[in-house]
């Protein structure tokens, strides 16, 4: 448990509030499609909340500016997530969340690079991402920029092999400007993660691999981005922090469901959603 | 809300159905089908890389525990495992969807199962473009990567039926095979001919005088419903369903290539290196020409969008085939 103590109350806000927006947008998007990966989604608005509003460098109105932090989702269907942040971030506009998954939109259900400004790579093929981050940051390192990258990646990937391989590589070449970030939400597309191909312990898989490797509670903002500043603090050794989320957290009647991959959601039940997301925002903030 | 303008169209899950909604369809034809042949025959052995669910493996799962092995999201190794167990005797059924299996584990299994000749059977869902998804799940070019691997047997079902029916084949058979699988709500078309699935054999399903389609997968029903609808129009449309790709059934091929009419392949896959370039290579070697077209997805990667809409766009749809048909014939 990292000390929270140093977090101001102000960023604290800051932070919590964009979590909310990211949400809210992840709900239009899930709303118009009907249903989808909205579990998922409200898991990681908090990491991305961090990333994009406190963390990364970056130019809004210039998405491909040579000096930004690269933030890389391996998690194609974690698409509405990341389009829901790039609208907080001001990358997108917040018009544009209507048209996901639509025929001929800019915002593909599985995030492609060459559909959307300020997506970086395509996922979808799950364990590229790690990999991609690692020929990325030898680039920057060889143009002595002081770029960093993240790489936002689920617990299922943790399951192929390309993600340590890449992790491997990371620590050959000490690419202490990596900095990946593992959404531990317990959950893959046949069940419970330790079910499937069981990782844990993670950290200390990473750490014998040669990483520096912080476990945080995922959905609490103050963790997450002191997680992050330790990490980035380490100039000997790529970092990981490890993210333990919650699925569907910030709208009760979601976090309840059976935790499916694709969760069901009726079409009556979206204003509910929403209303059950701002009560409990409300409820935290006073 | 202005009532001209059409309902957006978006893209599903991974696992959109590619049956109509008024059609007839079997669920989950191949989890049945396993459970079938393995109660008969104990070397049978399921395994998925976290796509149980998602190719109706979740029917063997559940029905078989036992005697199935869930690897993870960990393809390569899950081809370890099932040349490993093949080795040992047993009679593996592996599915994960093709994307996976053909681009990032082809490795594993060329070299350690086709190679020894082993026999392990794959099930591999949204072969094609049968997902909105975009390229990470379209396996557009599925067959063109395997078409090239000595000893694969490889199967592009039609229907429920072809299902049901090349299951039992797949496990008898020597060597490995490799089924571009329907999944979920499976249409059922074949029992309306005079048909049944053998392994290595195409099959004429109606004759026809003026046209003759060949077809394999989801397009034979297609090219079946666009035969009779130019049947109105007076148009006699043959159809040549060859649910096995390789193999290639040359013999049946040349057989209904003797007979001067049109000829239109159709394939669910891209237009390299599939059905439509067997057909092309067949009738050049064999030494026969004839006025022939190929129907399939165009040499690019597609888009996502709704399923319906991408068929529509990349010339898939019973329309398409109709219009292909009346501006070439005559
Ligand atoms: C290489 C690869 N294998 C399989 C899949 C199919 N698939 C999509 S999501 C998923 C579950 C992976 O686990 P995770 O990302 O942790 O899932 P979630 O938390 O979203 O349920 C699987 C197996 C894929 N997209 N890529
Ligand atoms: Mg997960």
């Amino acid at each position: 448990m990292l000390d929270t103590t140093g977090v101001s109350d102000e960023r604290l806000l800051r932070l919590r509030e964009a979590a909310l927006r990211i949400r809210e947008n992840s709900l239009i998007q899930a709303e118009v499609q009907g249903q989808g990966y909205i579990g998922q989604a409200l898991g990681v608005s908090d990491i991305l909340a961090a990333l994009y509003t406190d963390q990364m460098r970056f130019r809004p109105e210039e998405p491909e500016w040579e000096h930004r932090d690269r933030c890389l989702l391996s998690i194609g269907h974690y698409a509405l997530a990341l389009y829901a942040a790039l609208v907080e971030a001001k990358v997108l506009p917040f018009e544009e969340l209507e048209s996901y998954a639509a025929d001929d939109s800019r915002l593909p259900m599985s995030s492609m690079s060459t559909y959307t400004p300020g997506v970086e790579i395509s996922g979808g093929s799950l364990g590229h991402g790690l990999g991609i981050a690692v020929g990325i940051a030898l680039g920057l390192r060889r143009k002595d920029s002081d770029s960093h990258v993240f790489n936002i990646l689920s617990d299922g990937e943790l399951g192929e092999g390309s993600t340590w391989e890449a992790a491997l590589e990371a620590a050959q070449h000490q690419l202490s400007n990596i900095t990946a970030v593992v959404d531990f939400n317990g959950l893959q597309a046949d069940g419970p993660s330790q079910d499937m191909l069981s990782t844990e312990p993670v950290d200390e898989k990473f750490r014998a691999f040669g990483w520096e490797a912080i476990r945080v509670d995922g959905n609490d903002p103050a963790q997450i981005v002191l997680g992050l500043e330790a990490l980035r603090a380490n100039q000997d050794q790529p970092g990981v922090l490890i993210c333990n989320t919650k699925v569907g957290k910030g709208v009760p009647m979601l976090e309840d469901r059976e935790k499916l991959h694709f969760m069901r959601v009726a079409e009556d039940e979206w204003t509910q959603a929403r209303a059950q997301l701002k009560e409990v925002f409300d409820n935290e903030s006073k | 809300m202005n009532p001209s303008k059409p309902p957006v169209r978006r893209s599903g899950a991974m696992s959109a159905s590619i049956a109509g909604e008024d059609q007839r369809t079997v669920k989950a034809p191949l989890g049945h089908a396993l459970v079938d042949v393995a109660r008969e025959d104990e070397r049978i052995i399921g395994l998925s890389a976290d796509l149980a669910k998602y190719t109706d493996m979740h029917i063997f799962r559940d029905a078989m525990p036992d005697r199935f092995y869930q690897a993870g999201m960990a393809e390569q190794v899950l081809m370890g495992m099932t040349t490993g167990l093949a080795m040992e005797g047993f009679v593996p059924f592996t599915s994960t969807y093709s994307v996976f299996a053909t681009r990032r584990a082809y490795d594993f299994i060329c070299l350690d199962i086709a190679e020894p000749n082993l026999n392990a059977n794959f099930v591999c869902a949204l072969p094609g473009l049968t997902t909105g998804y975009g390229p990470s799940h379209q396996a557009t070019e599925d067959i063109a990567i395997l078409r090239g691997m000595p000893n694969l047997t490889i199967i592009d079902p039609c229907d429920a039926l072809d299902i049901a029916q090349a299951v039992p084949q797949m496990a008898s058979s020597e060597g490995p095979t490799y089924m571009r699988l329907l999944r979920g709500n499976v249409p059922l078309v074949l029992d309306e001919y005079d048909y049944e699935f053998q392994l290595g054999k195409a099959a004429l399903l109606r004759p026809g005088a003026d046209v003759l389609f060949i077809s394999s997968g989801l397009m034979t029903e297609r090219t079946l419903e666009a035969a009779k609808r130019l049947a109105e129009d007076r148009i006699d449309v043959a159809v040549l369903h060859v649910p096995t790709i390789k193999p290639f059934d040359a013999a049946t091929v040349l057989r209904e290539l003797a007979a001067d009419r049109l000829v239109i392949s159709a394939e669910n896959h891209s237009v390299v290196g599939g059905l439509g370039e067997s057909v092309a290579s067949t009738m050049a070697t064999g030494g026969v020409a004839r006025k022939f077209l190929q129907v399939g997805l165009p040499d690019q990667f597609l888009e996502a969008g709704a399923l319906e809409t991408l068929h529509e766009r990349y010339g898939l749809d019973v329309d398409s085939l109709i219009s292909t048909v009346k501006n070439n014939i005559g």
